[in-house]
């Protein structure tokens, strides 16, 4: 086990190094720089002349490039041209926010993903089953974008529930953050407002990103679930006399569970991108939306780390919800 | 003994007596005859074997007798079930739990696909001893450790902790037993329990059934479609066709005198193993019956040489033959004389004992 995730995290540099370099070229290529998005149109010859030496942006491509990984094998992720800030303290600025945003959305596709799917399974082709069937077409065929305005405009502006924008309430946001995950943060400190606070500003956040996944995630639960109940052991465990709930839960939803948590892990990859325009919507001060602001400026220092993070972070959740499935399932075993 | 059909004097005594089962499947699209009234009666520490080819509905049955028949499709559509005197259809599911596992266990054809694959066995067997017997984790541990042992899993104590993948299949049979038997119940249904198995290790799990049932004093309900299985496990043979019984009998008697062409056929589709018998196998023409809708004569007709007239037109019952215990539902039995033309029955091993059959082995 600790031979292949040791194999699996050597497997990334590879990876990560061509991927640092088509980023590096990538963005280069792409018309208009940093200085003209910075200074605007009426900007002289000379203003971004000045502009790009001083950023290093007048040296040929390549140089760049390898002074850009020297720097990074140093932890030294360069500055963001736009804000100025080290683009490391802006990253351990934002990467919280998104963390919580994409658990929250996580907790939601799976604590109701599976029972939904669960029951949907248990009445085949029953009201569950066929409403739950309509409702995740739904949920997977609304853009991301479209359900975060709804959710805000209904819940936020027009019933008043919720709030619109926003991590925490302002008045809050002097308030300790140790570890920067505020409903962490809110426990740590025992400020139970400011939990409360944090609580209430993730909830439609974390619907609008959650529900593509949980549409998903209730599909899938099903289907295998479907596929488990008529299985052999279902029957032995149903012959042995045991009460139907341990044959629901032991038996037949821990073996449905493994396909699950493969999907899981590949909605990451997809949460991150839904929390781009999620982020946006609600004005939520995580990495999408400081990604986003970085294409409109051309920050290249933030659009290479940032996409960088994100990529290393898409890949070790993988790594762990492959590891976590050799734990569920014992006829794997990684060499 | 045990005692078929006309069994009303005998039912006070019998340990299981299931009457006039009836099981169906009901789809949209169809509805499958799978039991059509089956009867028999089992004493405690009683052997009795039912044979029959693929889907002639004895997975079923034994499913039905436990109420645990595929859902929602399956129902048990007439019958009893009276297990010590109390009928087990339409009972509670808090007290048919009781009876599953606790008082009548199963063992299953497929040992790989029967053990649930992400539990240990020391689970799989612990949880079975912890929902009949009032024991705590510790000693149903050390319960399963004997009940490994006692089906002949070395190194038990270790293998608790180990995962059914990591056992071949005439193991995980043994793993299977142990199971059934953990709560010592009073019935062991083994549904073709070796069918799954390669030839040495079919015999190593039949003499442990055997020499379980024996010690254990369980009655063993022993379901195959291998005539040559039951004959040395099996004090009665009841061989069944299209859900019902078509010929019922002691083993021995069975195997001498068969009077039912279906089993004629059966018998001589099976390889014996003494040489003095060099017969061609002669599988049964024709296909099983199909079960979405009942015929009006004998089931068997369409494949049968000897059907006539009544064979297709009325339903035969099972009546005693010459042999008392002895039982057949065919209108044209089998002659005696087509007996030792087929170099079977009325030989000098027919009116040996149960061991004696022991050649009909696989
Ligand atoms: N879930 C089900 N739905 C519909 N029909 C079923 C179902 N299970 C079994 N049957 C039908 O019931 C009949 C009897 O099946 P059963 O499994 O008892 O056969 P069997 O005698 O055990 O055969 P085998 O030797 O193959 O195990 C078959 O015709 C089968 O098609
Ligand atoms: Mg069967």
């Amino acid at each position: 086990m600790l031979r292949y995730v040791a194999l699996r995290l050597l497997y990334m540099v590879p990876v990560l190094l061509v991927l640092s370099f088509v980023l590096f070229a990538f963005l280069r290529a792409l018309p208009g720089g940093p200085a003209i998005a910075l200074l605007g149109e009426r900007a002289t010859e000379r203003d971004l002349e000045v502009l790009e030496q001083r950023f290093g942006l007048d040296r040929p491509v390549h140089e760049q490039y390898f002074g850009y990984m020297r720097n990074l094998a140093r932890g030294d992720l360069g500055v963001s041209i736009r804000t100025r800030r080290p683009v490391r303290e802006e990253l351990l600025d934002r990467f919280p926010a998104t963390v919580e945003l994409s658990i929250g959305a996580i907790l939601v596709a799976v604590l109701v993903g599976v029972p939904l799917g669960f029951a949907a399974a248990k009445r085949y082709q029953g009201a569950i089953d066929q409403s739950s069937l309509v409702a995740s077409l739904i949920g997977i065929s609304f853009p991301v974008f479209f359900l975060a305005l709804l959710l805000k405009y209904v819940f936020a502006v027009r019933l008043g529930w919720l709030p619109t924008i926003g991590r925490i309430d302002v008045r809050m946001l002097t308030a300790e953050h140790p570890t920067g995950f505020y409903l962490l943060d809110g426990i740590v400190t025992r400020d139970w407002d400011a939990f409360v606070s944090a609580a209430k500003h993730l909830v439609l956040p974390a619907i609008a990103l959650g529900t593509i996944p949980l549409a998903i995630i209730t599909r899938i639960t099903r289907g295998a679930t479907l596929d488990v109940v008529s299985e052999d052991y279902v029957r032995t465990a149903r012959a042995k006399g045991l009460v139907s709930s341990v044959v629901n839960r032991r038996h037949i939803l821990r073996n449905a569970m493994l396909p699950v948590v493969t999907i899981v892990g590949l909605q990451v990859g997809l949460l991150l991108t839904g929390a781009i325009l999620t982020e946006t919507v609600f004005s939520w001060p995580g990495m999408g939306s400081w990604i986003l602001e970085a294409i409109r400026f051309r920050d290249y220092a933030v659009l290479q780390g940032g996409i960088l993070f994100f990529v290393l972070v898409v890949v070790l959740v993988n790594l762990l919800v492959d590891i976590s499935y050799a734990f569920l399932n014992p006829r794997i075993r990684y060499r | 003994m045990t005692s078929p059909g006309s069994a009303a004097a005998t039912d006070r005594t019998a340990l299981l007596s299931v009457r006039d089962l009836e099981v169906r499947f009901v789809t949209r699209r169809a509805t499958i005859h799978a039991v059509n009234g089956i009867s028999f009666d089992l004493d405690p520490g009683a052997t009795l074997g039912i044979v029959g080819e693929s889907g002639c509905g004895k997975s079923v049955s034994s499913l039905a007798m436990l109420g645990i028949l595929p859902q929602p499709a399956g129902r048990v559509k007439a019958g009893q079930v009276l297990l010590d005197g109390r009928d087990l259809v339409g009972l509670s599911e808090h007290d048919l739990r009781q009876v599953r596992g606790g008082e009548i266990a199963m063992i299953f054809q497929d040992p790989m696909t029967s053990l649930n694959p992400v539990l240990t066995i020391g689970r799989q067997i612990t949880e079975a001893l912890r929902a009949h017997l009032d024991m705590d984790k510790r000693a149903a541990a050390e319960e399963a450790v004997a009940l490994l042992d006692r089906v002949g899993i070395p190194d038990a104590r270790r293998r608790l902790s180990d995962y059914p993948h990591q056992f071949s299949g005439g193991m995980r049979q043994r793993v299977m037993i142990a199971m059934a038997i953990s709560c010592r119940p009073k019935v062991l249904i083994a549904d073709e329990p070796t069918t799954a198995l390669d030839v040495t290790i079919q015999a190593q799990i039949l003499d442990l059934l055997r020499t379980l049932v024996d010690s254990e004093g369980m009655a063993l309900i022993l379901i195959t479609h291998d005539l040559g299985v039951v004959a040395g496990v099996c004090e009665r043979t009841h061989v069944m066709y299209a859900g019902r019984f078509v010929e019922t009998g002691p083993t021995t008697e069975l195997f001498a005198r068969p009077k039912h062409p279906y089993t004629l056929g059966l018998l001589k589709s099976v390889p014996r193993l003494d040489e003095r018998h060099h017969r061609r196998l002669e599988p049964i023409g024709g296909a099983p019956r199909d079960m979405r809708e009942l015929p009006t004569g004998c089931a068997f007709a369409p494949r049968c040489t000897y059907a006539t007239q009544a064979s297709w037109e009325v339903l035969p019952l099972l009546e005693p033959t010459a042999g008392g215990d002895h039982r057949v539902a065919c209108h044209n039995p089998v002659p005696d004389a087509e007996l030792v033309a087929a170099g079977l029955g009325l030989g000098p091993d027919a009116d040996g004992d149960a061991e004696d059959d022991d050649q009909w082995r696989p």
